[in-house]
Order: C-alpha cells, then sequence, then structure tokens
C-alpha cells in the first residue's frame, strides 16, 4: 500500500442478486491508488471494471471486503455521507456525457458548485476557469444539443475538474468519440492531472486511453489479471506520436 | 432549497412548450375558480344588500302568528303595535306592515295575492310606496311588482276587483287602481304581493293600529322580543341567501374539483413521464451529490413549481379579466326573477384578499401534492442503473 493513498480496495467482492441465484461481479480485489495518478481499470465487457469504479464512486456498495476511499470506507457511509464525499471530493466523467440538456454549458459546469453553496461571483470565476482548462469560453450559452460530442465530453470534464476534487472517475470517456476527439479529450485530462495533481481513475477497454495511462490494471471476469506501469517519459512519448499519427 | 428552486426553475423553463401547457391549464383553474368564487361572493353581497334594501331593512319584529310561507296564518298574525315602539314610528325608523289575505279577479281569473298595507311615507325600503299617495277617489290606488304585473299581464292604469276578508271574518270587494309597477332584484317582494295604503288596509279589515310586521331601520340597536312581537335581526331573515349561497357554492366546488383534476392529470402526466424519460438525469444529480431523497425533492419543488408559473400567468392575463368583470358585470342569459330568490340580472363579482390567496395556496398545495407522489418512485431508484438510463 503507498504512503499516500487515496483509494484503497481490500479482499473487494461485488454480488447482485439473479433470480434465485446471484452474479459475482467482483471477487477478490486489491488494489491502491495514489495522489495523482493516472490509472485506468482495463478489461472487456463484463470484466467488472464499472462496477469497481460505481463502488470507488459510492454509488455502490461492495457485498464484502472493504473499499477505502480519501479516508470513507465506501460500505459503511450513510446515503447522506456518500453524497457528501461525491458532492466535495469527487469527479464523474460518462461515456456518453450525462449532461444537463436544458442548461446552457456555463449552467452545466456551474452545478457541482451550486451544490457547495458557493457565492455567484466565485461560481461565475470558477466556471469560466473550468471552461478555459477545456478551451470552450466561447460556448458558455449553447447548450449540449448544439455542441459536438467531443465539445460535450468537454463540458463533462470542466463540469467534473470545476471544484478541483482530489479524484476524478471517468466511465469510457471516449467510448463514443472519433480519434482526433479522444486525443484532444485524453490530453485536456492529462494536462490537468499535471497541473493541479488530480487523480484520475478510468475504466476503458479504449486502446487510445490505454496508452495514455501510466498504470493499468487488468480486470478480467470481475478478478484482478495484472497491472503495468508505465514511466512518465514513455506516455509523453506516446502521447506525442498519438498526436503525429491524428495530424496526418 | 434555494438550489433546488433555482434547478428547477431552470429545468421547467428549459422544458419549453411541456411546461407553457401545463401552465397555461393551470392558471386557466386559477382564475376560473377565483372569477367563480367572486361572482358567488358577488351574488350573496348583492342578495342581501338588496333584501335590505326592499324587504327587511335593518330587521324586522314578527307577529308571533307570522310564518311568511304559510298564508293561513296571517289571519291570525296581527295585533296592535306595541307602544314601545312609538318614539322610533315617530321618527320614522319603524315601519308597522299589515299583510292580509285577499284575491284579486284579472281578466275574470281568480288569483290569490297577499295585500299588504305599508305608509305611504315610508323611507326604509325602496318599494316605491310614494305613489300610495295618489288620489283616486273611486279605487284604491295600488302598487305592484314587476313579476306580479308579468304574470297576470296587469300594467299600470289598469283596474282590478280585489276581495278580502275584515277581522271578523266577512268578505268585502273593491276595486283597486295600479298606480305603479315596481321592478326589484328581490322577487320575495315582487310576487303575489299588492302594496296599498296602510291606513286603508287597515280600516278595510277592522284592524285599526294593528299590524303582522314591523320593520325597522337601525339594524345595530340592541333589540329584545317585545311581547307577542319576536325580533328578526338582518342576519336571522338573510339566513336564506348564505344557505342558498352555500348550496350553490358546494355545487360549483365539483366544478372546481373537474377544473383542478384535468390540471393535475397534466402535472402528474408530465412527472411520470419526466422520471421515465430523466433516469440519466436523476443517475447524473446522484453522482453530483444529491442524495436520492434530495433528488426527489427537486423534482416535487419542480412539479410545484408548475402552479407558482401558473399564478403568474394566471395574473397577466387574470387581473385585466377580472377587474373588467367585477367593473361590467356578468349578465345572465335568462331573467334572473325567474330564480325565485333574490338575484340581479347582472352580477357584480367581489374578490377578497383571501379568495386569491386561499385559491392560490390551495392551487400550489395540490399540484406538490399531485407532483410528489410520482417522484417518490426515485427514492427506489438504483443510481448505477439510472446512470446508464436504464428504465426501472
Amino acid at each position: 500500500m503507498e504512503n499516500n493513498a487515496i483509494i484503497t480496495i481490500k479482499d473487494l467482492t461485488k454480488t447482485f442478486p439473479m433470480g434465485k441465484s446471484s452474479f459475482t461481479a467482483l471477487e477478490g480485489i486489491n488494489l491502491s491508488l495514489g495522489t495523482g495518478e493516472f490509472s485506468g481499470l482495463i478489461g472487456p465487457s463484463g470484466s467488472g471494471k464499472t462496477t469497481l469504479l460505481n463502488i470507488i464512486g459510492s454509488l455502490d456498495t461492495p457485498t464484502s471486503g472493504e473499499a477505502l476511499v480519501l479516508g470513507h470506507s465506501i460500505g459503511e457511509l450513510s446515503a447522506k455521507q456518500a453524497a457528501r464525499l461525491r458532492k466535495e471530493s469527487l469527479g464523474f466523467i460518462f461515456q456518453s456525457y450525462n449532461l444537463l440538456s436544458v442548461h446552457t454549458v456555463f449552467e452545466n459546469v456551474e452545478f457541482p458548485l451550486l451544490l457547495l453553496k458557493m457565492g455567484a461571483d466565485e461560481r461565475k470565476k470558477m466556471v469560466m476557469d473550468a471552461l478555459e482548462w477545456v478551451g470552450l469560453t466561447e460556448k458558455v450559452k449553447s447548450k449540449p444539443p448544439q455542441l459536438s460530442g467531443g465539445e460535450c465530453q468537454r463540458v463533462a470534464i470542466a463540469r467534473a475538474m470545476v471544484k478541483k476534487p482530489s479524484l476524478v472517475l471517468a466511465d469510457e470517456p471516449t467510448a463514443n468519440l472519433d480519434a482526433a476527439n479522444s486525443h484532444n479529450i485524453l490530453q485536456t485530462m492529462l494536462k490537468l492531472n499535471k497541473e493541479l495533481n488530480t487523480t484520475f481513475l478510468f475504466a476503458t477497454h479504449d486502446e487510445k486511453v490505454i496508452g495514455y495511462l501510466r498504470r493499468k490494471i487488468y480486470l478480467l471476469d470481475g478478478k484482478f489479471e495484472k497491472e503495468e506501469r508505465v514511466g512518465e517519459d514513455e506516455v509523453e512519448l506516446k502521447e506525442v506520436e498519438s498526436g503525429r499519427r491524428l495530424s496526418k | 432549497m434555494k438550489t433546488a428552486l433555482k434547478l428547477a426553475f431552470r429545468n421547467l423553463i428549459g422544458a419549453g412548450l411541456r411546461t407553457w401547457l401545463n401552465v397555461l391549464v393551470l392558471s386557466f383553474s386559477f382564475v376560473v375558480i377565483i372569477w367563480m368564487n367572486g361572482l358567488m361572493a358577488g351574488w350573496d353581497y348583492q342578495a342581501k344588500t338588496d333584501m335590505t334594501n326592499w324587504q327587511i331593512g335593518g330587521g324586522q319584529y314578527w307577529h308571533e302568528q307570522y310564518d311568511p310561507y304559510d298564508p293561513f296564518t296571517l289571519t291570525e298574525s296581527h295585533a296592535p303595535v306595541p307602544a314601545g315602539f312609538s318614539d322610533e314610528l315617530a321618527r320614522g325608523t319603524m315601519e308597522p306592515i299589515l299583510v292580509v289575505q285577499g284575491t284579486i279577479y284579472p281578466e275574470g281569473r281568480m288569483q290569490p295575492v297577499a295585500i299588504t298595507g305599508i305608509r305611504p311615507g315610508q323611507e326604509i325600503l325602496m318599494i316605491p310606496t310614494f305613489a300610495l299617495d295618489t288620489v283616486v277617489t273611486d279605487a284604491v290606488p295600488a302598487v305592484i311588482g314587476a313579476v306580479l304585473s308579468r304574470n297576470m299581464q296587469v300594467k299600470e292604469g289598469d283596474r282590478l276587483t280585489m276581495r278580502w276578508r275584515d277581522a271578523n271574518g266577512m268578505f268585502d270587494a273593491t276595486e283597486i287602481l295600479v298606480i305603479k309597477v315596481f321592478s326589484s332584484n328581490v322577487p320575495a317582494v315582487e310576487a303575489g304581493q299588492i302594496y296599498i295604503p296602510l291606513e286603508k288596509l287597515r280600516s278595510m279589515t277592522l284592524l285599526e293600529d294593528e299590524a303582522t310586521l314591523v320593520t325597522f331601520s337601525d339594524s345595530e340597536k340592541e333589540r329584545q322580543d317585545a311581547g307577542e312581537w319576536v325580533h328578526k335581526s338582518k342576519d336571522e331573515l338573510t339566513a336564506p341567501v348564505d344557505e342558498i349561497i352555500k348550496t350553490k357554492t358546494v355545487g360549483q366546488s365539483v366544478f372546481y374539483g373537474i377544473l383542478l383534476l384535468l390540471a393535475m392529470l397534466a402535472v402528474f402526466d408530465t412527472q411520470v413521464l419526466s422520471i421515465f424519460r430523466r433516469q440519466k438525469e436523476i443517475g447524473t444529480y446522484i453522482a453530483l451529490g444529491y442524495t436520492r431523497r434530495e433528488v426527489v425533492g427537486l423534482f416535487t419543488v419542480e412539479g410545484a413549481m408548475h402552479s407558482v408559473l401558473a399564478a403568474v400567468v394566471a395574473a397577466l392575463y387574470g387581473f385585466p379579466f377580472l377587474w373588467w368583470q367585477a367593473r361590467e358585470g356578468w349578465t345572465m342569459p335568462i331573467e334572473a326573477s325567474e330564480f325565485g330568490m333574490a338575484m340581479a340580472q347582472t352580477l357584480y363579482p367581489v374578490y377578497s384578499a383571501g379568495l386569491v390567496i386561499a385559491t392560490v395556496l390551495i392551487v400550489v398545495l395540490v399540484t406538490t401534492i399531485v407532483s410528489y407522489l410520482p417522484s417518490r418512485k426515485i427514492a427506489k431508484m438504483n443510481p448505477t442503473e439510472a446512470l446508464r438510463g436504464r428504465i426501472q
């Protein structure tokens, strides 16, 4: 276990009832994630990566074992405590963006700050900062249906990052994007990871994303399979290569 | 709560036409309920005012035998006016009225009437008794109401034979001359009554100084029963109007209920559809830091806010309409006197702050309940399934 771990998973098992029997989605998972990591849960569909991400995000609870996130044992949190953890410390990025379609870009990004009951001036500054990180300051008044898929995902990133959370959980963030947009999105997230030292944890089976990860945790059929760590230089080299390929 | 209000408002405005259709239907309920209640209050006010002006004054003393709904009591329901009334009688703030049973014969037909003796110079009631001062040598001057005039096809200047019984039970008859036909909004003073000078009736019936009832103008004065004279306050005499209005209001409540039900169905339907279609959004709210209970609250506020927007929209077109109605009134398409109770042909709605506030509160409360009921489903949703937009 790392000293500055913000996620610690011990012997985690998750089963879902299926009629009279049950389905084991995760079994005996052990994991530790430190501050500032840019890592991913990798595996095919049904490997349990989204289930694990949901548990870490306090949207679900383990059947047995322990999941400690930012010092909170997920299984022991009340609904209110879990909501507070998500509100204050976690950011979510989803495959299908999950933006509020009737709200403008500004309002979507502002939403987490409204929940934190911040003042209007402070909110405005933070929203504009977040939109600047993702390069969408020109689109503040647009609504999601008026944006491209890449722009929507950048809004989602801004929404996840606006409160500067300790941990961002991204579930297949590039699944609905083309290669160029995927690259842009990942570059943005990597930049934010470096500048704000935010921990990113992905759930993905997209090769484009995997190429950017510094730590790759492979799951198969709900079990830990293997783990790979990549040096920072290697990641930077891949970034450059991806960029070149896209520019051709 | 402030955040929920802000979000609910954004969601509602963002929903566009769907919101405005619901709001329009709800606003219609607001305006119709206020208008119809106002009409009832206006009718109540008008009926009581007209009754006061035309029939009862500030209250009455009735002979203990007198029952206005039983003509047979008229034979026994008369007595000398108590001496204690003499001061008010002298000042003209009290008027004795003698009522006896009689019969008229318009164009050979026989029609029972109440012959009402009233002082021509009285100023308590609006009945044009001054016309009874007209000097007629060969007949008794009489004033009748428009309802009797219409029913008997009798007009001003017509002469009729009138028959009555005196105190000894002897029948007698004379000719009356219709000097004036008056119109009021009180059918009770117009139908089946013939007004002739009091002293003339007293002499015709041999009931000198006697009366059946005594009307007074001062309703504030503390009064008691006086011997065989029973005190009837203004409130007591107008109570039947309140009863009728109350009955009508209950009937109207069914109409309000149906109107509200339609509006609530629209809101309920919108809520159910919202929860069905916006599962991903619900999941997103939870992921971003709401508890499921808070999302229930958000959807409830959103539904309830329809009624707040409806109140604003209702104010926009409702105030001018209600003001115009209060000024111009609502004229009934059929003859008001056919209703058989004090009712003007044109009713002027009367709106009170209480009526408006109560209507708004009831509609907001009912909308909130209707919004809450389907929203409870959210509390049972699995957030991870909701995030994927899976129907639960």
